[in-house]
């Protein structure tokens, strides 16, 4: 039990996936304008993250790994990701109008957000079971969550700002971004193993 | 436009890494020694090269509506090859790498490329777009990487530059000083150069990367 927690709380604030491990940095700096988008996009990520660790690693054991197709794993986990995206999409579109309606815009995105993939290979590079890949995912999703609604709000105070006119935009986004990042070395080692 | 606008027009004009902004992740995860940064930028080349090739042969065939799904099977396939040629022949690289080489499969520089240049023409200005834009990620790689290995290491290429001068301020070679080192670049890029970048993200997003166009729903 224990293990699982610290996987999850790792996953979140240790091995933060933007701010730590430079994953879904587009994102991160493209829709972290304002705190609404902000949450949209965070909220699509988490599901299909999680959805997507759980059948990349039952696509890598029983398929690639079952059948010696290991070579392929790039391409395999690559369209697995985009086929789910477009049938989560479909889905939540005929089932759930509103959530649809809020999470629609940012779906199609995800599919070149490379926290997605890297998370389903990540999982296959640390041989974690299908609970851990999971749990993990989800952990790296509301690490990807945190980060954005917290430099979110960031943003929200730099755009009332006066800076510099060469740093205006990504400049000092980036710049923020950095002692956010700071703020976030500070969980180094809060677990010893 | 002609041969040699479309090769120099990656190096500075539109540099996908310092004037789009594309392809964020790899440049600030790997940049923390010089020579990492040309090997990512190398591997990133090989496959747009490749995929762009391909894509820009393939543009009639292709049929429309399916066109995101084709280029990214086309560029995964290449990501694979670049992947095993890594593992055998620069297996340490490969290492200090990792996952970033597997994830150059959705790099937005490569998608954006087949996007907006390699599907709409011809095989020799697409592969000339593929070095000039290669060209242009490999040296903004390389000078992220420069810089951050200089400040943080006082090293550049392996080979110390500072002997002794000042104590190497480690943080640069940790992730705060990727987002930093990126975000003083820009700044002076934007700074010392005169040239504007017009916008072309999409509603949901601001980012450059062309990846979301023409996918539905994102018209918002």
């Amino acid at each position: 039990m224990t293990e699982l927690i610290i996987i999850v709380m790792g996953a979140i604030l240790v091995e933060n996936f933007v701010l730590a491990q430079f994953l879904g940095i587009c994102p991160f700096l493209g829709v972290s304008k304002k705190l609404s988008t902000a949450l949209g996009m965070s909220g699509a990520v988490v599901f299909v993250m999680t959805i997507a660790s759980a059948v990349t690693w039952l696509v890598n054991k029983y398929l690639l790994v079952g059948l010696g197709l290991g070579y392929l794993q790039t391409i395999a986990f690559i369209l697995v990701i985009a086929a789910l995206v477009q049938f989560v999409e479909i889905v939540l579109k005929k089932l759930i109008p509103p959530l649809y309606r809020s999470l629609g815009i940012y779906l199609p995105l995800i599919t070149t957000n490379c926290a997605v993939l890297g998370v389903a290979l990540i999982n296959v590079k640390r041989d974690y079971d299908l609970l851990k890949s999971v749990l993990y995912s989800m952990g790296a999703g509301l690490g990807f969550t945190l980060a954005l609604v917290l430099f979110a709000g960031v943003r929200e105070r730099i755009e009332q700002c006066d800076i510099p006119e060469s740093l205006k935009g990504l400049p000092i986004s980036l710049i923020a971004a950095a002692l956010v990042s700071v703020a976030f070395f500070g969980f180094q080692g809060l677990f010893s193993n | 436009m002609s041969a040699l606008k479309t090769l120099t027009n990656g190096f500075i004009k539109e540099n996908p890494t310092l004037r789009l902004v594309l392809g964020t992740c790899p440049t600030l995860a790997v940049t923390t020694l010089a020579s990492n940064g040309i090997g990512m930028g190398l591997a990133t080349t090989a496959v747009l090269l490749g995929s762009n090739a391909a894509i820009s042969l393939t543009r009639k065939v292709i049929p429309d509506k399916i066109r995101i799904p084709a280029y990214v099977t086309i560029i995964a396939g290449f990501v694979t090859i670049v992947q095993f040629l890594m593992k055998a022949y620069f297996p340490e690289l490969d290492k200090a790498l990792g996952i970033f080489i597997p994830l150059i499969v959705v790099n937005c520089i490569i998608l954006a490329r087949a996007e907006m240049f390699a599907s709409k023409n011809s095989l020799l200005p697409s592969v000339l777009d593929a070095i000039g834009m290669g060209g242009g990620f490999t040296l903004a790689l390389v000078a992220i990487g420069s810089l951050r290995e200089f400040l943080g290491n006082g090293t550049i290429f392996g080979i110390t530059v500072t002997a002794k001068l000042f104590d190497p301020a480690i943080i640069m070679i940790l992730p705060p000083g990727g987002f930093l080192a990126f975000g003083i670049i820009i700044g002076l890029l934007n700074k010392f150069t005169a040239v504007k970048v017009t916008k072309a993200g999409c509603g949901s997003c601001d980012m450059k990367c062309g990846s979301c166009s023409g996918q539905k729903g994102v018209e918002a």
